[in-house]
Protein backbone atom coordinates (compact mmCIF):
# COMPACT_ATOMS: atom_id res chain seq x y z
CA UNK A 1 0.00 0.00 0.00
CA UNK A 2 2.94 2.52 0.75
CA UNK A 3 4.61 1.77 -2.31
CA UNK A 4 1.48 1.36 -4.00
CA UNK A 5 0.50 5.10 -2.55
CA UNK A 6 4.22 6.56 -3.48
CA UNK A 7 3.79 5.36 -7.12
CA UNK A 8 0.81 7.01 -7.79
CA UNK A 9 1.28 10.00 -6.10
CA UNK A 10 5.15 10.56 -8.11
CA UNK A 11 3.38 9.72 -10.96
CA UNK A 12 0.54 12.57 -10.49
CA UNK A 13 3.49 14.61 -9.41
CA UNK A 14 5.04 14.28 -12.59
CA UNK A 15 2.17 14.76 -15.06
CA UNK A 16 1.54 18.56 -12.53
CA UNK A 17 5.34 19.19 -13.25
CA UNK A 18 5.14 18.80 -16.79
CA UNK A 19 1.34 20.63 -16.60
CA UNK A 20 3.57 23.45 -14.74
CA UNK A 21 5.51 24.34 -17.77
CA UNK A 22 2.72 25.69 -19.44
CA UNK A 23 1.65 28.02 -16.74
CA UNK A 24 2.80 31.96 -16.54
CA UNK A 25 5.74 32.98 -14.87
CA UNK A 26 5.45 33.75 -11.52
CA UNK A 27 4.27 37.63 -11.21
CA UNK A 28 2.95 37.76 -15.12
CA UNK A 29 0.89 40.80 -15.41
CA UNK A 30 -0.18 39.14 -18.37
CA UNK A 31 -1.13 35.73 -17.76
CA UNK A 32 -4.70 34.73 -18.58
CA UNK A 33 -6.06 34.81 -14.39
CA UNK A 34 -5.23 38.34 -14.62
CA UNK A 35 -6.15 39.42 -18.19
CA UNK A 36 -9.93 38.84 -18.93
CA UNK A 37 -12.03 39.45 -15.74
CA UNK A 38 -9.66 41.14 -13.04
CA UNK A 39 -8.81 44.04 -15.00
CA UNK A 40 -12.88 44.64 -14.97
CA UNK A 41 -12.73 44.77 -11.42
CA UNK A 42 -9.47 46.83 -10.37
CA UNK A 43 -10.44 49.72 -13.10
CA UNK A 44 -14.45 49.96 -12.02
CA UNK A 45 -15.16 48.44 -8.60
CA UNK A 46 -14.88 51.67 -7.01
CA UNK A 47 -17.29 53.09 -9.66
CA UNK A 48 -19.43 50.74 -9.47
CA UNK A 49 -19.74 49.79 -5.95
CA UNK A 50 -17.85 52.77 -3.76
CA UNK A 51 -15.69 50.98 -2.02
CA UNK A 52 -12.16 50.76 -1.91
CA UNK A 53 -11.59 47.01 -1.46
CA UNK A 54 -12.14 45.43 -4.44
CA UNK A 55 -11.93 41.66 -2.92
CA UNK A 56 -14.47 43.46 -0.28
CA UNK A 57 -16.34 44.09 -3.64
CA UNK A 58 -15.43 41.21 -5.72
CA UNK A 59 -16.62 38.86 -2.45
CA UNK A 60 -19.94 40.59 -1.38
CA UNK A 61 -21.41 42.62 -4.59
CA UNK A 62 -20.11 41.02 -7.63
CA UNK A 63 -19.82 37.07 -6.16
CA UNK A 64 -22.68 37.49 -3.73
CA UNK A 65 -24.36 34.47 -4.72
CA UNK A 66 -20.75 32.38 -4.20
CA UNK A 67 -20.35 34.00 -0.59
CA UNK A 68 -23.59 33.65 0.22
CA UNK A 69 -23.35 29.47 -0.02
CA UNK A 70 -19.74 29.49 1.27
CA UNK A 71 -21.61 30.78 4.60
CA UNK A 72 -24.37 28.17 3.70
CA UNK A 73 -21.71 25.48 4.04
CA UNK A 74 -20.18 26.99 7.06
CA UNK A 75 -23.72 26.52 8.60
CA UNK A 76 -24.36 23.07 7.59
CA UNK A 77 -20.66 22.07 9.04
CA UNK A 78 -21.73 23.57 12.49
CA UNK A 79 -25.14 21.68 12.26
CA UNK A 80 -23.42 18.84 11.05
CA UNK A 81 -20.96 18.79 13.60
CA UNK A 82 -23.71 19.45 16.35
CA UNK A 83 -25.83 16.44 14.69
CA UNK A 84 -22.84 14.34 15.16
CA UNK A 85 -21.18 15.34 18.01
CA UNK A 86 -24.07 16.62 20.39
CA UNK A 87 -25.51 14.51 23.38
CA UNK A 88 -27.63 16.27 25.79
CA UNK A 89 -28.07 12.75 27.89
CA UNK A 90 -25.27 11.02 29.75
CA UNK A 91 -24.66 8.53 28.02
CA UNK A 92 -22.20 5.84 28.23
CA UNK A 93 -18.72 6.49 26.65
CA UNK A 94 -17.14 3.14 26.27
CA UNK A 95 -13.94 4.87 24.83
CA UNK A 96 -14.10 7.83 27.08
CA UNK A 97 -10.66 9.23 28.44
CA UNK A 98 -11.14 9.33 31.72
CA UNK A 99 -12.82 12.62 33.27
CA UNK A 100 -10.45 15.10 33.88
CA UNK A 101 -10.37 16.46 37.76
CA UNK A 102 -9.93 20.02 38.96
CA UNK A 103 -6.27 20.28 39.64
CA UNK A 104 -5.26 19.42 36.58
CA UNK A 105 -7.55 22.41 34.78
CA UNK A 106 -5.12 24.94 35.31
CA UNK A 107 -5.99 28.05 37.30
CA UNK A 108 -2.89 29.98 36.19
CA UNK A 109 -3.28 33.77 37.97
CA UNK A 110 -1.40 35.30 34.89
CA UNK A 111 -2.70 34.01 32.09
CA UNK A 112 -6.37 34.72 33.48
CA UNK A 113 -6.02 38.36 34.09
CA UNK A 114 -4.60 38.83 30.63
CA UNK A 115 -7.23 37.27 28.98
CA UNK A 116 -9.82 39.40 30.73
CA UNK A 117 -7.97 42.00 30.20
CA UNK A 118 -7.21 41.19 25.83
CA UNK A 119 -11.01 39.37 25.24
CA UNK A 120 -12.90 42.96 24.70
CA UNK A 121 -9.89 44.52 22.93
CA UNK A 122 -10.09 41.21 20.49
CA UNK A 123 -13.33 41.48 20.41
CA UNK A 124 -13.28 45.29 19.33
CA UNK A 125 -11.00 44.73 17.03
CA UNK A 126 -12.57 41.91 15.18
CA UNK A 127 -15.52 44.69 14.54
CA UNK A 128 -13.28 47.35 13.64
CA UNK A 129 -12.19 44.46 10.79
CA UNK A 130 -16.13 43.90 9.60
CA UNK A 131 -16.84 47.72 9.82
CA UNK A 132 -13.91 48.72 7.71
CA UNK A 133 -13.66 45.99 5.85
CA UNK A 134 -14.66 48.25 2.85
CA UNK A 135 -11.73 50.33 2.84
CA UNK A 136 -8.97 48.06 4.33
CA UNK A 137 -8.17 45.03 4.36
CA UNK A 138 -11.06 42.83 6.23
CA UNK A 139 -14.87 41.60 6.29
CA UNK A 140 -17.12 39.31 7.61
CA UNK A 141 -15.03 36.43 7.35
CA UNK A 142 -12.15 37.62 9.40
CA UNK A 143 -14.10 39.70 11.92
CA UNK A 144 -15.89 36.38 12.46
CA UNK A 145 -13.15 34.41 13.15
CA UNK A 146 -11.55 36.94 15.65
CA UNK A 147 -15.27 37.20 17.10
CA UNK A 148 -15.26 33.34 17.44
CA UNK A 149 -11.54 33.27 18.71
CA UNK A 150 -12.02 35.32 21.51
CA UNK A 151 -14.66 33.10 22.72
CA UNK A 152 -12.34 30.09 22.53
CA UNK A 153 -9.80 32.18 24.24
CA UNK A 154 -11.81 32.38 26.91
CA UNK A 155 -13.02 28.92 26.85
CA UNK A 156 -9.46 27.60 27.05
CA UNK A 157 -7.90 29.76 29.38
CA UNK A 158 -10.90 29.52 31.80
CA UNK A 159 -13.01 26.59 30.95
CA UNK A 160 -16.17 25.68 28.36
CA UNK A 161 -18.49 26.82 30.90
CA UNK A 162 -17.61 30.04 31.27
CA UNK A 163 -17.36 30.96 27.66
CA UNK A 164 -21.24 29.51 27.35
CA UNK A 165 -22.14 31.24 30.21
CA UNK A 166 -21.39 34.13 27.85
CA UNK A 167 -22.87 32.87 24.51
CA UNK A 168 -24.79 29.80 25.25
CA UNK A 169 -25.45 27.16 23.06
CA UNK A 170 -28.98 28.34 22.12
CA UNK A 171 -27.87 31.69 21.51
CA UNK A 172 -25.23 30.67 19.44
CA UNK A 173 -27.24 28.34 17.23
CA UNK A 174 -29.88 31.57 16.51
CA UNK A 175 -27.20 33.91 16.00
CA UNK A 176 -25.94 31.21 13.59
CA UNK A 177 -29.51 31.08 11.80
CA UNK A 178 -29.60 34.82 12.22
CA UNK A 179 -26.72 35.65 10.56
CA UNK A 180 -27.33 33.45 7.30
CA UNK A 181 -30.85 35.00 7.77
CA UNK A 182 -29.67 39.12 7.32
CA UNK A 183 -28.04 37.67 4.67
CA UNK A 184 -30.76 35.59 2.34
CA UNK A 185 -32.81 38.55 3.61
CA UNK A 186 -30.99 41.47 2.32
CA UNK A 187 -30.61 39.34 -0.83
CA UNK A 188 -34.84 38.69 -0.80
CA UNK A 189 -35.22 42.57 0.00
CA UNK A 190 -33.43 44.08 -3.13
CA UNK A 191 -36.27 40.93 -5.20
CA UNK A 192 -38.78 42.53 -3.10
CA UNK A 193 -37.59 46.28 -3.94
CA UNK A 194 -38.23 45.31 -7.62
CA UNK A 195 -34.50 44.24 -8.56
CA UNK A 196 -32.50 41.01 -8.88
CA UNK A 197 -31.62 39.00 -6.17
CA UNK A 198 -28.73 40.83 -3.64
CA UNK A 199 -28.45 43.72 -6.32
CA UNK A 200 -27.94 46.47 -3.69
CA UNK A 201 -28.90 49.19 -5.96
CA UNK A 202 -32.77 48.48 -4.96
CA UNK A 203 -31.51 49.36 -1.01
CA UNK A 204 -31.82 53.56 -2.52
CA UNK A 205 -35.69 53.20 -1.86
CA UNK A 206 -35.09 52.20 1.88
CA UNK A 207 -31.76 53.84 2.90
CA UNK A 208 -32.27 57.98 3.55
CA UNK A 209 -29.50 59.96 1.32
CA UNK A 210 -28.06 57.88 -0.33
CA UNK A 211 -27.40 56.94 -4.30
CA UNK A 212 -27.87 54.16 -6.32
CA UNK A 213 -23.44 53.75 -5.90
CA UNK A 214 -23.47 54.19 -2.20
CA UNK A 215 -26.55 51.51 -1.74
CA UNK A 216 -24.04 49.23 -2.81
CA UNK A 217 -21.48 50.12 -0.10
CA UNK A 218 -24.16 49.97 2.87
CA UNK A 219 -25.55 46.91 1.69
CA UNK A 220 -22.20 45.06 1.30
CA UNK A 221 -21.70 45.94 4.85
CA UNK A 222 -25.31 44.41 5.71
CA UNK A 223 -24.54 40.97 4.67
CA UNK A 224 -20.94 41.50 5.93
CA UNK A 225 -22.36 41.70 9.38
CA UNK A 226 -24.41 38.57 8.44
CA UNK A 227 -21.49 36.69 7.60
CA UNK A 228 -19.41 37.82 10.92
CA UNK A 229 -22.13 36.76 13.40
CA UNK A 230 -23.00 33.57 11.59
CA UNK A 231 -19.02 32.32 11.04
CA UNK A 232 -18.39 33.61 15.19
CA UNK A 233 -21.67 31.28 15.84
CA UNK A 234 -20.16 28.58 13.51
CA UNK A 235 -17.02 28.42 15.29
CA UNK A 236 -17.87 28.52 18.71
CA UNK A 237 -20.26 25.63 17.95
CA UNK A 238 -17.46 23.83 16.33
CA UNK A 239 -15.36 24.39 18.82
CA UNK A 240 -17.40 24.03 21.71
CA UNK A 241 -18.81 20.05 20.73
CA UNK A 242 -15.15 19.01 19.76
CA UNK A 243 -13.13 20.23 23.15
CA UNK A 244 -16.12 18.79 25.33
CA UNK A 245 -17.44 15.85 22.60
CA UNK A 246 -20.65 17.31 22.40
CA UNK A 247 -21.28 16.84 26.18
CA UNK A 248 -20.79 20.80 27.25
CA UNK A 249 -19.25 20.14 30.10
CA UNK A 250 -15.64 21.80 31.37
CA UNK A 251 -13.92 20.89 27.95
CA UNK A 252 -10.44 21.37 27.19
CA UNK B 1 17.59 26.97 -14.68
CA UNK B 2 15.60 30.21 -15.68
CA UNK B 3 12.32 28.24 -15.55
CA UNK B 4 13.27 26.36 -12.60
CA UNK B 5 13.34 30.07 -11.21
CA UNK B 6 10.73 31.73 -13.06
CA UNK B 7 8.40 29.57 -12.12
CA UNK B 8 9.03 28.37 -8.29
CA UNK B 9 5.50 28.73 -6.76
CA UNK B 10 4.10 26.06 -8.73
CA UNK B 11 6.97 23.47 -7.50
CA UNK B 12 6.32 24.35 -3.94
CA UNK B 13 2.51 23.70 -4.55
CA UNK B 14 3.16 20.81 -6.44
CA UNK B 15 5.61 19.66 -3.83
CA UNK B 16 3.15 20.53 -0.39
CA UNK B 17 0.14 18.63 -2.64
CA UNK B 18 1.96 15.64 -3.51
CA UNK B 19 2.72 15.76 0.61
CA UNK B 20 -1.05 16.15 1.37
CA UNK B 21 -2.36 13.20 -0.80
CA UNK B 22 0.55 10.75 -0.29
CA UNK B 23 -0.98 10.90 3.44
CA UNK B 24 -3.88 10.95 2.61
CA UNK B 25 -3.42 7.81 0.58
CA UNK B 26 -0.85 5.87 2.39
CA UNK B 27 -1.23 7.06 6.41
CA UNK B 28 -3.43 4.57 7.93
CA UNK B 29 -4.22 6.85 11.00
CA UNK B 30 -7.30 8.78 10.56
CA UNK B 31 -6.28 11.96 12.19
CA UNK B 32 -2.85 11.87 9.59
CA UNK B 33 -4.95 11.77 6.63
CA UNK B 34 -7.02 15.12 8.31
CA UNK B 35 -3.59 16.62 8.84
CA UNK B 36 -2.80 15.74 4.66
CA UNK B 37 -5.96 16.81 3.84
CA UNK B 38 -4.98 20.28 5.65
CA UNK B 39 -1.75 20.45 3.47
CA UNK B 40 -3.32 19.50 0.35
CA UNK B 41 -5.86 22.68 0.89
CA UNK B 42 -3.03 24.77 1.75
CA UNK B 43 -1.34 23.77 -1.59
CA UNK B 44 -4.56 24.82 -3.40
CA UNK B 45 -4.70 28.10 -1.84
CA UNK B 46 -0.98 28.81 -2.18
CA UNK B 47 -1.57 27.93 -5.83
CA UNK B 48 -4.44 30.23 -6.43
CA UNK B 49 -2.77 33.30 -4.56
CA UNK B 50 0.52 32.85 -6.60
CA UNK B 51 -1.69 32.74 -9.41
CA UNK B 52 -3.12 36.17 -8.59
CA UNK B 53 0.31 37.79 -8.03
CA UNK B 54 2.12 40.36 -10.36
CA UNK B 55 5.33 41.71 -9.99
CA UNK B 56 5.52 45.60 -8.85
CA UNK B 57 2.43 45.46 -7.74
CA UNK B 58 0.32 45.88 -4.50
CA UNK B 59 -2.56 44.90 -2.65
CA UNK B 60 -5.98 44.99 -4.56
CA UNK B 61 -7.22 48.26 -2.30
CA UNK B 62 -7.23 51.74 -4.11
CA UNK B 63 -5.26 54.28 -2.46
CA UNK B 64 -6.79 57.62 -1.09
CA UNK B 65 -10.21 55.28 -2.38
CA UNK B 66 -13.01 57.36 -0.70
CA UNK B 67 -15.85 56.17 -2.72
CA UNK B 68 -17.50 58.12 -5.77
CA UNK B 69 -17.54 61.88 -6.40
CA UNK B 70 -15.11 63.44 -4.57
CA UNK B 71 -12.26 62.43 -6.79
CA UNK B 72 -13.73 62.69 -10.77
CA UNK B 73 -10.09 64.04 -11.93
CA UNK B 74 -9.30 60.66 -10.93
CA UNK B 75 -6.95 59.38 -13.82
CA UNK B 76 -7.55 55.72 -15.48
CA UNK B 77 -6.48 53.29 -12.81
CA UNK B 78 -3.52 50.98 -13.59
CA UNK B 79 -4.35 47.70 -14.01
CA UNK B 80 -0.80 46.22 -13.54
CA UNK B 81 -0.51 48.47 -10.29
CA UNK B 82 -2.91 46.34 -8.19
CA UNK B 83 -2.85 42.50 -8.21
CA UNK B 84 -5.93 40.25 -9.10
CA UNK B 85 -8.42 40.55 -6.58
CA UNK B 86 -10.06 36.73 -8.06
CA UNK B 87 -8.28 34.37 -6.45
CA UNK B 88 -8.22 36.40 -3.19
CA UNK B 89 -11.73 36.07 -2.74
CA UNK B 90 -11.95 33.08 -3.77
CA UNK B 91 -9.55 31.85 -1.08
CA UNK B 92 -10.46 33.84 1.55
CA UNK B 93 -14.30 31.98 1.53
CA UNK B 94 -11.77 28.73 0.92
CA UNK B 95 -9.99 29.39 4.15
CA UNK B 96 -12.68 29.68 6.77
CA UNK B 97 -14.96 26.97 4.69
CA UNK B 98 -11.74 24.51 4.73
CA UNK B 99 -11.60 25.30 9.01
CA UNK B 100 -15.51 24.36 9.06
CA UNK B 101 -14.92 21.35 7.29
CA UNK B 102 -11.87 20.28 9.52
CA UNK B 103 -14.69 20.31 11.87
CA UNK B 104 -16.88 18.16 10.58
CA UNK B 105 -13.87 15.74 9.99
CA UNK B 106 -12.30 15.69 13.52
CA UNK B 107 -15.96 15.35 14.57
CA UNK B 108 -16.94 12.26 12.92
CA UNK B 109 -13.56 11.01 14.11
CA UNK B 110 -14.96 11.42 17.10
CA UNK B 111 -17.22 9.86 16.71
CA UNK B 112 -15.71 6.91 15.27
CA UNK B 113 -13.11 6.55 18.18
CA UNK B 114 -16.23 6.48 20.68
CA UNK B 115 -17.63 3.91 18.83
CA UNK B 116 -14.44 1.85 18.24
CA UNK B 117 -11.74 2.67 20.05
CA UNK B 118 -8.71 2.90 17.28
CA UNK B 119 -8.29 5.55 14.89
CA UNK B 120 -6.07 3.34 13.14
CA UNK B 121 -7.67 2.45 9.50
CA UNK B 122 -7.37 -1.28 9.39
CA UNK B 123 -8.20 -1.74 13.39
CA UNK B 124 -11.65 -0.20 12.80
CA UNK B 125 -12.01 -2.32 9.67
CA UNK B 126 -11.21 -5.21 11.50
CA UNK B 127 -13.81 -4.72 14.18
CA UNK B 128 -16.33 -4.09 11.41
CA UNK B 129 -16.28 -7.40 9.69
Amino acid sequence: MKVLGFLAVAFTGFLLVVAAEDFPAWGDAASPASTHLSPHFITDAVEETAVPNMVTAVLADYRGFDTMFETAVIFTAGMAVILILRRTRRGRDKHAPEDRTDELVHKDLITRTIVRLLVPFIQLFAIYVVMHGHHSPGGGFQGGVMLGASFILLAITFDLRTALKRIGERKNILLANAGLFIYAGIGALCLVLGLNFLDYSALISILPATDRIMAHSHGMLGIEIGVAIAVMAIMVIIFANLASRGRYDKGL
Amino acid sequence: MDMILAKYNYWIYILLMMIGLYAMISKRNLVKKIIGMNIFQTAIILFYVSIGAKRNATIPILEHGHGHGDDAARTALDVAAYVNPLPHVLMLTAIVVSVATLGVALAIVLRIYRQYGTLEEDEILEQIQ
